[in-house]
């Protein structure tokens, strides 16, 4: 085991003592979706065409890879891992659907091909994190390397860009007879498929309980092992048919695909409100995290500011949604308890 | 490291020679030799020609001095993502300052960048030691903040070789003895940073820091401090590789050193530097900051398109660590061993 997860002294357990609407209400994840229905208003209102149907289009084609992969990623991450790799399997899946499909294969067994190759490139993450006991930091920053050198060598800067028409306008279609693009399908059914396995499944409770202490979850008779295995290798599969969208989407496979996606990914999650420690969140609150993410960016894009300043503020959101938990929890510390304490907590956090 | 015995050592030499050959950084250096030897072999220009040596050396010296930074912050169980970003930062503010500062001593805009670097070193480090939240988040945050202001302060501009002095560039081309510059410069802070983490007491309480946060807050060492500290360290290294990044390429846009990050951490993990802190040196970050250049530059000339390069650095990485792993489970049966034997 990394054994990383020793000391977290600053982790919100859910106060059973507050009645239900308390409980439901004040939670990281209402306050994320109260943030994002907020920046909804304020640009219904301020921003020009901001109220467009192509708006909300446009912004759910952008934000339909990082939905999809936040999935798998709030699971690992709720484990106590962590996944760099995410963004380099959907390079390595786009540039396989484009080789496969230029080798004469029709692009949906090209997809299927790539969507197991992508479970494949999971399953290498979860065995060295399982079985070989490494740290999922330092093998996904490896495999992230490894997989995106595996889509740069087998395309070079070459791309990959005669689709068949009717692949490319299904990946940009829309439901008929309304705004939204129809990616949000498979992504609905995904979301509804995660939603109950981690929250109303022993599997799920599972990962949670893995998060808050691996150990006393192997007593529990949890087989920590294949539970990380299987949340590495869905992150694989998803992560593959994120690609094989992204490829259609912009009907080109090139190796430097979503590159950097992964860092997009993670910042969305935890602002969603999911604990870096393991152990905390849900789906809720990282899909409004996206969301927001999402918002944020296609309104000021429209109220023409920079599209650089949506760096900044992602950036900014991320650290003041981390370090206002921790401001909280120690306000709540200094209020319950006014008298001296005797001083347990241990230094830092892991990385 | 390996010497927990109180035995004498009959000679000293070869008690040295020891500790060298079961170091950790050892097998790298051999690597990078190897790497060196075959490339040099299928083309002696790798090595003797004047060009390849200035090269072999000139090539990795920014990169080093990241990952010296980086190697002490990983070192207290952190990890420094913004790298990257603030080296960014810190080269485009080179060449502002020569824009608009004309005739600027040029030890001043050296001085102004380290200092901009361990500014924005305090910013994570007092974020992380603080707020008490992962590192891994943080800079994450700050990956993100500190590029935007980049981006919003250079926009679409770009600095020109032109429009700095010619002085300064040559700090990027001067070589003494035929080592450039930037090598001597790299090598001076690496020797600095290796004695100050092998000898000195704020050294060794990073180690503690790294090895167990809990117990070295009991043991009374001012962990918040401490952490800050590697951060400010890790920003000033940076900026001056920011600083000599300018000289060197002498074309700074919105996105200098963006992915440095990666290649920093993939340098001290590669060269031994435990991701989970503890236990590591920054010489060995270094040597596998060369090897990670050196095998871009080798990798031609061996007949592989440098198309693959990217996937035999995540194969090296991902075999750095498990060979860790494979020596950490040696060396914990031999304690085990030892220690029963020394029960009976």
């Amino acid at each position: 085991m990394s054994n990383t997860v020793t000391a977290t002294p600053d982790r919100v357990y859910r106060d059973y003592g507050q009645p239900l609407w308390r409980r439901l209400l004040v939670t990281r994840e209402s306050a994320i979706i109260a943030l994002l229905l907020l920046v909804i208003v304020v640009a219904l209102l301020s921003v020009r065409n901001f109220d467009n149907p192509i708006t909300i289009t446009y912004l759910l084609l952008d934000v339909a890879p990082i939905l999809l992969i936040a999935l798998p990623m709030t699971l690992i991450i709720i484990t106590g891992e962590i996944d760099l790799s995410v963004a380099s399997v959907v390079g390595l899946s786009s540039v396989l659907l484009g080789t496969l499909h230029q080798a004469g294969l029709p692009i949906a067994v090209a997809g299927i091909i790539a969507i197991i190759a992508g479970a494949l490139g999971g399953a290498l993450n979860g065995f060295l994190v399982t079985v070989v006991g490494l740290p999922s930091l330092a093998v996904t920053i490896g495999t992230l390397a490894l997989y995106r050198g595996l889509a740069v060598g087998l395309l070079g800067t070459t791309a990959v860009t005669d689709f068949n028409e009717f692949w490319t306008t299904l990946a940009k279609s829309k439901i008929p007879g309304t705004p939204i693009p129809s990616i949000t399908i498979p992504f609905l059914i995904l979301l509804a498929i995660f939603a109950v396995v981690l929250h109303f499944t022993p599997f799920g409770r599972g990962v949670f309980a893995i998060g808050l202490s691996s150990e006393a979850a192997t007593f529990s008779g949890i087989n920590v092992n294949r539970t990380k295995f299987i949340l590495f290798v869905v992150a694989g599969a998803v992560s593959a048919f994120a690609g094989i969208y992204y490829t259609l989407r912009f009907g080109s496979a090139r190796g430097d695909n979503a590159t950097g996606l992964e860092l997009q990914v993670i910042a969305a999650v935890l602002l969603g409100g999911v604990s870096i420690f393991g152990g905390r969140g849900a789906l809720h609150g990282v899909v409004a995290g996206v969301l927001l993410i999402g918002v944020l960016g296609s309104a000021l894009r429209l109220a023409n500011v920079t599209s650089d300043v949506i760096n900044i503020i992602t950036g900014v959101l991320l650290v003041l949604s981390v370090v206002s938990t921790s401001f909280l929890v120690w306000l709540h510390k200094q209020r319950s308890k006014p008298r001296r304490t005797p001083r347990v907590d241990s230094g830092t956090p892991p990385a | 490291m390996s010497t927990l015995t109180a035995k004498p050592t009959p000679n000293v030499v070869l008690h040295g020679l020891g500790v060298f050959l079961r170091a950790r950084e050892t097998s790298i250096l051999l690597a990078l030799l190897l790497v060196i030897a075959v490339t040099t072999i299928k083309n002696p220009n790798f090595l003797f020609s004047s060009d390849g040596f200035r090269d072999l050396l000139l090539t990795p010296s920014i990169l080093i001095l990241v990952a010296v930074g980086q190697a002490i912050v990983i070192v207290t169980r952190s990890v420094d993502l913004s790298v990257g970003s603030t080296l960014g930062l810190t080269a485009y503010l080179t060449g502002r300052l020569f824009l608009d500062i004309p005739g600027i001593p040029i030890i001043l805009v050296v001085l102004a960048g380290i200092v901009f670097g361990a500014l924005l070193g305090v910013v994570n480090g007092a974020l992380v030691a603080f707020a008490k939240v992962p590192a891994l988040v943080i800079t994450l945050g700050t990956l993100y903040a500190y590029r935007g202001l980049n981006v919003l302060w250079a926009g679409s501009d770009r600095i020109n070789a032109s429009d700095m002095p010619k002085n300064f560039l040559a700090l990027g081309t001067t070589e003494y003895f035929s080592i450039p510059l930037l090598t001597i410069i790299a090598l001076i802070v690496l020797i600095a940073a290796g004695w100050y983490m092998r000898n000195t007491r704020g050294g060794r309480e990073f180690y503690a820091i790294g090895s167990e946060p809990a117990a070295a807050e009991l043991y009374g060492l001012k962990v918040t401090k401490r952490i800050l500290v590697a951060f400010v360290a890790c920003g000033a290294l940076t900026g001056l590789a920011g600083v000599l990044y300018a000289a060197r390429y002498g074309t700074i846009n919105s996105q200098a050193g963006s992915g440095l990050e990666l290649d920093a951490v993939a340098a001290a993990v590669i060269g031994g530097v435990a991701i989970f802190g503890g236990s590591g040196t920054v010489w060995g970050a270094a040597i596998g900051a060369v090897l990670l250049l050196t095998i871009n530059r080798a990798l031609p000339i061996l007949g592989v398109q440098d198309f693959w390069q990217r996937a035999v650095v995540g194969a090296l990485i991902i075999g750095a660590i498990v060979l860790d792993r494979l020596l950490a489970l040696r060396q914990t049966r031999k304690l085990l061993e030892s220690r029963d034997d020394s029960n009976e």
